[in-house]
């Protein structure tokens, strides 16, 4: 049992933190149980629903694929990240809020997140560009459209400001 | 005004920061964790159940078998309870079965410290089986000979319901009429929550505590105490937050099994959590419901007879049964009123999973089967199907001799104008004429019609509680559920607007716990903002009137002089502020001559009901030989009545919307024939839409105030993905002249579809 566990360190949004982990715990179990970030979703477990998608050095993943061991010495981000340490939103969570993109909020971290790690770049997409980007994260409530309409603002938002 | 505005969700912030708490973030993390051992064949006798090795592995605390589980039938649908046993739920369910009645069915089931040592527990069980025939199609299960599912239902018929006005063989003899025969056929789907089904449960104080991700907390309560032979007291269920239920969380699903559970193991808690997998093969689906039509019509379309028989699939077990089927044969001849119908609907065991609750319920199987007839005898008859729709539909002033439902407004021809003008109708029909090559387009429509709410069928009633804080702002309850609608919000807006408070004041109790929240029956027929609205209002106009009174000992002004106005006392003569809802409840609590706790509770009970209306255009592209569809445009115009928040209303029916285009183009349950076995059980494998899969969803109403309604609201949860599927298959229908009279038109029966009609041979 003693190769059972490993001690994984690595950076969650901003701090350097450590744990002793279950080899066989997905990022996604490393991250709900030893850090309590409940933004982290399980919807599917297998990869298709992207609902735990998460930043790991500057790439959006699907974290229930991903092995908490593989983390050791990474940089992640979930959105519990982009809020700011006065519990103001991010400009992608304001967004989502004032464009009605949230219904019941199970997909939305997800959603969030992967708009934020490609937004990063700083690249405007056109519309169809933008719905593949999204396509791995699954939404039964939305239809997506409020959640096209909210990554859209936040883009031309951004683009404007950096000009 | 409060209603009207779209004020941004109450939940919004929680849920855009990650912290909103589900069910599973509030289970501790130690709890035991359950997992069932599902059966590998459709239908069975189980012989025996050897758990010895099971109980080997290290971590395992409890094997359960279906000869420990107790003997107590129950129902799980999330129906009110009715006082008639005649019209109660069928209980027809163990916690597990010695009688596998589908492939996945529950036979046993392990408690154990961890998930790993859980599945590994129940790899290990080994279960004997008498392996009995099957069946899978719902006109094979009717046959005589076909295998017996339950002993007490003849030919697998779990309901037959017959509607017969007129006189339809005496008005076929009518020299001249056309007779149009159709099947329609639609598919098994699965509601796709992001949130699987998970619940926990545990024993504290003499009582077993269930959290549970349903829309349903105070029905799940009476479902599991039935299955557990126990007083209903002895049972508290609490819903937190819920990652979306579209009908799938109203059903008991695995409340009782867990709840069992934690009482076999000394009321330890137990979670049960179901993986995706189990989500689609061990919950509930969507009814697949076959039709036959046939219509008598004169030339001119006038419709003169018609019989309708609906095949329901109910799977293997009753769940919500035959309301589901009743309610699409029901709507037949409202939504095209005919002197001479005979409809004849029958709901059917058979050995697949369970037909259940599903937004829509039997309205999108139903609407489709109708709209596409329609359409059929549009073109057979040569008519323009805008104008056909407008002759023949139910028509203003209408009224349902069995709900006293009615047509207040000219609201069909009011939603289809709104369609016509925004997807271009005319121009586009006229230019799709005569089109040939291998790409071409089409343009379609489909009314819908919905009836909100269960009155008279069931009891209709909604509780609500108010309680104010010395600041003057209250606290919200009711039994209806958010379940990601925007509820919350909605009955915020309302309660704020009768009371004559800030919106902000109103602090909703979004959660329900079946010990504190007053009695409602959950979220399901559209009915939260028409049944609980009835709730909310009675509650804060008998809560103002109370104020009021209050506020006399302070005031001196007599009750009728005073309103409330944005959180103020003001005397209507003049206007002037007389005090603060706060200074108020402030004062009146610590008054130590007249001390109270301003408090108010109320039940409403619905002896009404509601209409709700719209349509669906949709323009597609064909790529004949490519046997695909592509989705150009797409609008749902809805007559909900008022709306109370039209960003929410907005969004509601994109989600309806995007619902009814997986409907139309991709979703579609697969069983094997040989074993019964779900095949496409997994997000991968089923085919839900991505962002990819949809054009602009737009979203348009047509607001006609529903004069029976507390807030003039009818139901809009429900009704947007009704049309949709129809719309895109008249569309089709339109481009290519290929009628579909199944779903979905995937790449497969496009295929199959159009080398029947001669498009591919050389």
């Amino acid at each position: 049992m003693s190769n059972q566990y490993k001690l994984v360190t690595c950076t969650i949004n901003g701090k350097e933190r450590s744990a002793m982990v279950d080899v066989r715990a997905s990022l996604t179990d490393m991250l709900r149980n030893d850090y309590g970030l409940t933004s982290v979703k399980k919807g599917c477990e297998v990869g298709e629903c992207g609902a735990c998608a998460v930043i790991i050095d500057g790439e959006c993943f699907n974290s229930c694929i991903y092995l908490a061991i593989w983390a050791d010495g990474k940089n992640i981000t979930t959105l519990e990240g982009l809020t700011h340490p006065d519990g103001t939103l991010s400009d992608i969570q304001q967004a989502f809020v004032d464009e009605s993109a949230i219904q019941c909020g199970f997909c939305s971290p997800g959603f969030m997140i992967e708009a934020e790690s490609f937004l990063q770049k700083g690249k405007i997409y056109t519309d169809d560009e933008l719905r593949k980007l999204l396509s791995g994260h699954l939404c039964r409530c939305t239809g997506y459209e409020n959640i096209l309409r909210a990554v859209k603002k936040v883009m031309h938002k951004r683009a404007a400001e950096s000009v | 005004m409060i209603i009207g505005k779209s004020y941004t969700r109450v939940d919004a912030y929680d849920k855009a920061t990650g912290r909103t708490k589900y069910t599973e973030d509030l289970c501790d993390k130690h709890a035991l964790v359950a997992k069932i051992k599902h059966s590998n064949v459709a239908h069975a006798i189980v012989k025996s159940v050897d758990i010895s090795e099971a109980e080997k592995i290290p971590g395992v605390v409890k094997v359960l078998t279906c000869f420990d589980a107790p003997e107590y039938l129950f129902p799980t649908a999330g129906h009110p309870w009715s006082t008639e046993e005649s019209h109660q739920d069928i209980c027809d369910r163990n916690v597990l079965t010695k009688h596998v009645r589908y492939y996945g069915d529950d036979v046993a089931a392990v408690v154990a410290e961890d998930e790993v040592a859980a599945k590994r527990a129940i790899e290990a069980i080994k279960v004997e089986y008498e392996v009995l025939p099957f069946v899978l199609d719902v006109q094979e299960a009717m046959k005589d000979g076909a295998p017996q599912i339950h002993e007490k239902y003849k030919n697998n018929v779990l309901a037959h319901t017959q509607i017969h006005k007129g006189n339809y063989e005496e008005a076929i003899k009518e020299p001249g009429l056309i007779k149009i025969d159709k099947w329609y056929n639609t598919q098994t789907v699965q509601h796709c929550h992001i949130e699987n089904f998970i619940c926990y449960a545990w024993e504290e104080g003499g009582r077993i505590h269930v959290t549970s991700s349903t829309q349903i907390p105070h029905v799940t309560r009476r479902c599991v105490a039935q299955a557990l032979g126990v007083d209903w007291g002895r049972v508290r269920v609490v819903k937190p937050y819920i990652g979306g239920g579209f009908g799938n969380k109203q059903d008991a699903l695995y409340e009782p099994l867990c709840a069992w559970l934690t009482t076999q193991v000394g009321g330890r808690l137990v979670k049960l959590d179901c993986q995706r997998e189990e989500t689609f093969a061990n919950n509930r689906v969507r009814h697949a419901i076959r039709y036959h039509f046939i219509s008598w019509v004169k030339p001119d379309g006038t419709l003169v007879a018609r019989k309708v028989e609906c095949f329901s699939n109910q799977g293997a077990y009753a769940s919500h049964g035959h309301a589901i089927c009743a309610k699409g044969l029901g709507s037949f001849p409202q939504l095209y009123p005919c002197e001479n119908f005979e409809g004849d609907g029958w709901t059917v065991f058979t050995n697949r999973q369970v037909g259940g609750a599903m937004r829509g319920y039997g309205m999108p199987q139903a609407t489709f089967a109708i709209e596409a007839h329609t359409e059929d005898i549009c073109t057979e008859l040569g008519l323009d199907p805008i104008a056909y729709r407008r002759k023949t539909v139910m028509p203003v002033g209408y009224v349902d001799a069995f709900s006293k439902n009615e047509l207040y407004s000219d609201t069909f021809n009011q939603c289809l104008d709104a369609g016509m003008k925004y997807i271009d109708f005319e121009r586009k029909r006229e230019a799709y004429k005569n089109q040939t090559g291998d790409i071409r387009r089409g343009i379609g429509v489909s009314l819908l019609w919905y009836n909100t709410a269960v009155w008279p069928i069931a009891l209709e009633t909604s509780s609500c509680r108010m309680v104010m804080n010395q600041d003057g702002s209250i606290q919200l309850q009711v039994g209806e559920t958010e379940i990601g609608q925007g509820a919350d919000t909605a009955f915020s807006q309302m309660a704020a607007e009768t009371l004559g408070i800030p919106f902000e004041k109103v602090h909703i109790v979004s959660c329900q716990d079946t010990d504190v929240t007053p009695f409602g029956t959950g979220a399901y027929a559209s009915r939260q903002t028409y049944a609980a609205g009835m709730g909310i209002r009675g509650c804060a106009e008998a809560f103002k009137a109370h104020i009021l009174d209050v506020a006399y000992r302070y005031t001196r002004m007599q009750s009728y002089l005073m309103d409330i106005v944005d959180g103020n006392i003001i005397r209507k003569t003049d206007g002037r502020v007389l005090m603060t809802l706060g200074e108020l409840a402030l004062t009146v609590l610590y008054d130590r001559e007249h001390n109270e706790h301003l408090t108010m509770e109320k039940t409403a009970q619905l002896k009404t009901n509601a209409y709700s209306f719209g349509c669906c255009f949709a323009e597609v592209e064909v790529d004949i030989p490519m046997c695909q569809v592509k989705l150009l445009n797409i609008i749902n115009v809805h007559d909900a009545g008022t709306l109370i928040n039209p960003a929410l209303a907005e969004a509601q029916v994109h989600g309806g919307m995007s619902m009814g285009i997986g409907y139309g183009l991709s979703e579609k349950m697969l069983y094997d024939a040989k074993t019964g076995k779900l095949l496409n059980g997994n997000l991968l494998d089923y085919k839900l839409s991505t962002m990819m899969d949809h054009p602009h969803l737009e979203a348009q109403f047509v607001e006609n105030p529903e004069p029976t309604s507390a807030y003039g609201t009818k139901g809009l949860g429900e009704p947007p993905v009704n049309p949709v599927a129809s719309a895109i298959r008249n569309a089709i229908l339109n481009a290519t002249g290929v009628a579909f009279d199944e779903l979905p038109m995937r790449p497969h029966l496009l295929y199959e579809k159009f080398s029947q009609a001669g498009f591919f041979q050389d």
